[in-house]
């Protein structure tokens, strides 16, 4: 048991959280991370479905990685990623109809999220299965992170609300407070993930 | 005819893969750091397009929809692994027959076009053309109803891709020499440049045609 929870899985587990983000750093996975983020529910949503995803598919091929020939193992990643997007897009169009509808294309796109090939080709392929998992979960985790920032300003600025809940007090729209209506538009979610990725810089520039 | 040209016109400006969906979105930004890689890229991906989109559309139609292969079986639940692995199989194919014929252009698209495999605009176009499929021509300017819809929606979309890349490389290019902050360089400003390109953009959703 202490072997599985060494120094160094915990590393493998806690990089990608901060250090190594999929998206800050590595710049993998943006498509989704952008177009889901109006709010905070598809967000969280996305981000599960996608840690779900990388964990399991980075067990299963780097089980199967010293079977699989190396010509194609692009086809056979992609196969196997392909099986497990189906099974959750299914799960979720059965347990929570109105997420997987507005979630609607980009269920399907985490077939071609980079961060799941990512994860593939660079981890799983010469790793064994439970560091393969930790770096699943790991880069799946720091994914939904990022998703969960963006969700959070831009459902908050946007419509007042968080989860559907709205936060913004009545008080404050008597005052004149208004929604920023720009928040919703795809444009400011590009806008808002540049931001982060400055913070991220230069927060982690001074810890060096 | 004229819904074509209309879902052409919409599939370049108003639904542009970037600015609307952002789609595409890693190589978009791994790619456009000059206007010449960028534009063999672009000219890559409109081309895996004008391929997959229509044979995906075929497959929906004969195969996997509701009642198309055996009356009573729905086999829409498969259509990620069928299209995956005809994006996949069609990319080597092309890869392979430019090759052969056209040695010049497998030099200049070179390492993009293996690349395109995992490029989430070829897929979300694919994605995108089932959810048409569903929609009734009558009444939507979006719907794909058939061979020549698919065909301008696919030509369309790379077009917008295209232009998008090759937009962002020439801003990149010029961005060389602007004063930006540390911590800002590189990704942060590329994003916010992006922001802004989308921004530009909206601006065509009002577009009726």
């Amino acid at each position: 048991m202490s072997k599985l929870f060494s120094s160094e899985n915990k590393e493998v587990f806690l990089n990608p959280l901060n250090k190594n983000n999929p998206i800050a750093v590595q710049v993998l996975g943006i498509c989704s991370a952008l177009a889901v983020t109006s709010q905070l529910e598809p967000a969280i949503v996305m981000g599960l479905s996608v840690t779900v995803i990388t964990a399991f598919s980075n067990v299963i091929i780097s089980l199967l990685r010293n079977t699989i020939p190396n010509r194609i193992r692009i086809i056979v990643q992609l196969v196997v990623v392909a099986a497990l997007v189906t099974i959750v897009s299914q799960v979720l169009k059965a347990y929570s109809y109105d997420v997987s509808v507005q979630l609607s294309v980009y269920v399907g796109l985490i077939i071609t999220n980079c961060i799941l090939m990512g994860r593939l080709e660079a981890f799983a392929m010469q790793n064994g299965p439970w560091e393969s998992f930790l770096d699943g979960v790991g880069n799946g985790l720091g994914y939904a992170l990022i998703l969960v920032i963006v969700g959070f300003v831009r459902e908050l600025l946007g419509f007042g609300t968080l989860l559907g809940y709205s936060v913004v007090p009545q008080w404050l729209y008597d005052h004149g407070y208004q929604n920023n209506g720009m928040m919703t538009m795809p444009a400011m979610s590009l806008i808002i993930v540049g931001c982060v990725i400055w913070a991220h810089r230069s927060i982690n520039k001074e810890e060096k | 005819m004229e819904h074509m040209i209309s879902l052409f016109v919409r599939s370049i400006f108003v639904d542009n893969m970037i600015f609307a969906f952002f789609l595409g979105m890693c190589s978009y930004l791994a790619v456009s750091k000059t206007v010449k890689t960028s534009l063999g890229l672009g000219v890559a991906v409109t081309f895996v397009l004008l391929i997959t989109v229509p044979v995906n559309y075929a497959l929906q139609t004969y195969v996997l929809g509701p009642d198309a292969l055996v009356p009573g079986v729905d086999l829409t639940f498969l259509a990620f692994i069928l299209f995956i692995a005809v994006i996949a199989a069609i990319v080597q194919l092309v890869e392979m027959i430019v090759e052969k014929f056209s040695p010049s252009l497998y030099a200049a698209l070179g390492i993009f076009l293996p690349l395109i495999a995992v490029n989430c605009a070829i897929m979300g176009a694919s994605l995108f053309m089932q959810q048409r499929v569903q929609m009734d021509p009558a009444v939507s300017s979006q719907a794909i109803g058939g061979f020549g819809d698919a065909i301008a929606y696919a030509l369309g979309s790379g077009i917008g891709w295209l232009l998008a890349i090759v937009g962002l490389a020439a801003i990149r290019e010029k961005m060389a020499y602007a004063d930006v902050p540390k911590p800002l360089q590189g990704l942060g400003i590329t994003f916010i440049t992006v922001g802004l390109m989308a921004m530009a953009f909206m601006c065509f959703s009002g577009l009726n045609i």
